[in-house]
């Protein structure tokens, strides 16, 4: 299929669409989850949704995009309101109330999708494709619905956002400041059960969870602040998203949603590795940066010490010496210092015994060695 | 008559049923009691990557290596998992979902190009089927036994003798994990071969109610155990009552409503979690309600107590003592000042005479036990 077939495909389209709203969608929201610690909240939503599926889908008699999206929106803040239930009332922890409250709901799911396949209802196919997303069975129409709940979403968002941001980051204070904080959290839960609404048909229930944390955790990798991380997520999202999506629906038979997953896990993966200043990578860069500089400074005081020791500033000092003292081989850390111009290098008179080459600190050598030696004290005494 | 026995396919799809959950109890009350609840749904549906890649290597879906191979996924998700957060990049719930997400991806995508016409469709992956498990049976002394159950049983008793050798190590290692590593005895370690357990009854379980359903009966009967009662060996057997129970009322209602067996069992579970909590015996939410009016009513009895000891016997007497004074010095609305009294009297804290209200010696003891904590109680009228 040439570029241009590609671009003028109806279906293919409609994946795209469908795909780059599902990455905006999650990847915002995502980020309020993820800085809450409530990243499993999106596993618990998702599978929750499935029942609100098959009832949208009982009622409406059909594959009824709107009846569906409802039904999973309602059993999706059902579970949620369950957990907080369990959570409160009982002595069960978070993690128990959230496993309740995945695996009954998704239980109810099953026993109903049963019973509609059980009922012989010959369009009941296209149940299973929530199960793990099937794109390519996305229609022009559910793209209006899912466009619809984004924007209710990301409206939510934008008009709430320095509410939001303030819960994410200091609920107590966000309460001292007069905040309906408990109905900012509920409010924020139901924006995670819209995306997983936008998400089911694309990447399916059991797989929504990674869709919500993915972005936001690759994102927060390369900002710093709350603005930026945002802006990235939904980008990373988005990129994510069609991505997996025009693999599945180009390939024969592959569902979406692992895709999606698998091509925002090595956006994940990525960012883990090299993003600056938080990646693994510059993390080991640094590491070591800071050690040589580390290794530099010893071997700097050392080697004024000892010229304090000898009560002479120009006092030519051995390397056999500073090894010594350090009890490391310093044949780099010198010659590093005498580039930078800290330390040169002296033949001594021939009749003093030992090396011939000595090294003595310049005046920018003893005055760095000074700096590092206040600094050093002055840690210590504060 | 042993044949006619594993002949029985209610029977067996039952049992199948009762030993999954049983079996997913015993180190599913760790896991719950540890707060690591989530680490089953992790493990539940990462295992699918380990199965798939097992049975491209082998071409077998079951049998021992087959079990111990795909557990082994569940272990390296969780280790992939505690490596994602020991980096301290990412939060340990966070973590949790990067990880089982992209080997579940993985298992689906496999599944869709190499084994898509094998039992392992992905529907089943998710959903399991315990209806069937009578359709594939071992020859066991001459006698076809289904695989499942053998698998299930041999996972049951190894959880059972885990549990059993380890229960006092168990216990430390989960209550005060601090206090364990100090007396010696290895908690991680005794954590990972907890979750390879965990991984082998998920593995062992998968056929029959698949990856996700199997979460329910890893941490809901232990969950609605833990509501019932404090003592662990007493959490063992509520759980493993309540998966058993479960698994019947789940087995009779699906086939009477013609719905997923599986789907059904776990709803079971979830239906006696909800009892547990409403009607546990000590914190059940009825239970809490009824302990909370009860301190509530013997707040309001005491208040009234100190009220009529302060000033009896005082000049106030006549003004204070009476129904009347309650609402204006107490704040108590009409309604709630008859309650209160009309309590006190039948507790004979108090008599009624006309208006007066005169304090018991019991009543007089109760205010006198508030302000003078300590003292001894007068006898005697």
């Amino acid at each position: 299929m040439s570029l241009d077939a590609l671009l003028g495909d109806y279906t293919l389209q409609n994946v795209v669409m469908g795909a780059a709203l599902l990455g905006l969608v999650s990847g915002v929201l995502g980020c309020f989850a993820v800085l809450r610690k409530q990243s499993l909240l999106g596993d618990t939503l998702s599978h929750a949704a499935l029942p609100g599926v098959c009832l949208g889908f009982i009622i409406a008699g059909g594959r009824e995009m709107g009846s569906i999206l409802a039904g999973a929106l309602f059993t999706g803040s059902l579970a949620a309101l369950v957990m907080l239930l369990l959570t409160r009332m009982s002595r069960l922890k978070t993690d128990a109330a959230l496993g309740i409250s995945l695996s009954v709901f998704f239980a109810v799911g099953v026993v109903l999708l049963t019973y509609i396949q059980g009922t012989g209802n010959a369009s009941q196919g296209g149940l299973d494709a929530f199960l793990f997303g099937q794109a390519a069975a996305t229609l022009r129409s559910d793209l209006w619905i899912m466009t619809g709940v984004s924007g209710v979403a990301l409206v939510l968002v934008g008009g709430l956002w320095k509410e939001f941001k303030l819960v994410s980051f200091d609920a107590e204070f966000a309460a001292t400041q007069g905040l309906p904080v408990t109905l900012l959290e509920a409010l924020m839960t139901v924006m995670i059960a819209l995306a997983v609404v936008v998400g089911l048909q694309m990447v399916g229930v059991v797989l929504m969870a990674a869709m919500v944390i993915a972005p936001a955790v690759a994102a927060r990798q390369w900002a710093n602040k709350l603005e930026s991380m945002v802006m990235l997520s939904a980008l990373f999202g988005i990129a994510g998203g069609v991505t997996g999506a025009l693999i599945s629906a180009l390939g024969p038979g592959l569902a979406t949603g692992p895709l999606i997953i698998l091509s925002l896990s090595s956006v994940v993966l990525v960012s883990l590795l090299f993003a600056p200043h938080r990646g693994f990578v510059w993390e080991i860069l640094k590491l070591q940066r800071d050690r040589r500089q580390l290794r530099h400074q010893r071997v700097l005081t050392t080697l004024y010490q000892l010229a304090s020791h000898h009560a002479d500033r120009q006092y030519r000092s051995e390397k056999r010496m500073v090894d010594a003292y350090l009890g490391t081989d310093s044949r780099r850390a010198l010659e590093r210092l005498s580039a930078r111009g800290l330390i040169t290098q002296q033949t001594p008179p021939s009749h003093e015994p030992g090396d011939h080459k000595r090294w003595v600190l310049t005046p920018e050598g003893c005055r760095e060695a000074e700096r590092i030696l206040d600094d050093l004290g002055r840690g210590g005494r504060a | 008559m042993m044949a006619s026995l594993f002949d029985n396919i209610p029977l067996m799809i039952m049992l199948v049923g009762a030993l999954v959950g049983i079996a997913s109890s015993l180190v599913g009350t760790f896991l719950v009691l540890r707060g690591t609840s989530m680490l089953s749904d992790a493990i539940g549906h990462s295992i699918v990557f380990g199965i798939v890649v097992v049975w491209l290597l082998t071409h077998q879906a079951s049998g021992p290596l087959q079990i111990i191979g795909a557990a082994l996924t569940g272990i390296f998700t969780v280790f992939l998992t505690e490596l994602l957060v020991s980096t301290q990049k990412v939060k340990k719930d966070a973590a949790i979902g990067l990880v089982f997400p992209v080997l579940f991806s993985l298992g689906v995508l496999l599944i869709n190009l190499y084994a898509s016409d094998v039992h392992i469709d992905a529907h089943t992956v998710l959903l399991g089927e315990i209806g069937f498990v009578w359709l594939d049976t071992l020859p066991i002394g001459g006698v076809e036994v289904p695989r499942a159950l053998v698998s299930m049983g041999a996972m049951t008793a190894l959880n059972l003798a885990f549990v059993a050798a380890f229960y006092k190590e168990l216990k430390l290692a989960t209550f005060d994990s601090a206090l364990a590593k100090a007396l010696g005895f290895a908690p991680t370690a005794l954590f990972y071969v907890l979750l390879l357990l965990t991984s082998g009854t998920a593995v062992a379980a998968f056929d029959a109610v698949g990856a996700v359903l199997f979460v329910a009966f890893v941490i809901v009967p232990p969950s609605a155990a833990y509501l019932l009662t404090d003592r662990l060996w007493k959490i063992f057997v509520y759980a493993s009552l309540i998966a058993a129970a479960s698994s019947v009322s789940g087995y009779y209602l699906a086939v009477a409503w013609d719905v997923s067996i599986g789907g059904m069992m776990a709803v079971m579970t979830g239906v006696f979690l909800a009892l547990a909590f409403v009607l546990g015996p000590r914190y059940g939410v009825f239970a809490q309600w009824l302990e909370r009016r009860r301190q509530r009513e013997l707040n309001e009895s005491r208040t009234l107590m100190v009220h009529l000891y302060h000033h009896e016997d005082g000049p106030e007497k006549a003004v204070e003592n009476v129904t009347m004074a309650l609402r204006d010095h107490l704040m108590w609305d009409p309604a709630r000042a008859e309650r209160v009294v009309e309590r006190s009297r039948q507790r004979q804290l108090v008599v009624q005479e006309g208006e007066r209200l005169h304090l018991t010696q019991a009543g007089r003891n109760l205010a006198r036990e508030i302000l003078e904590p300590g003292a001894k109680a007068e006898t005697g009228a």
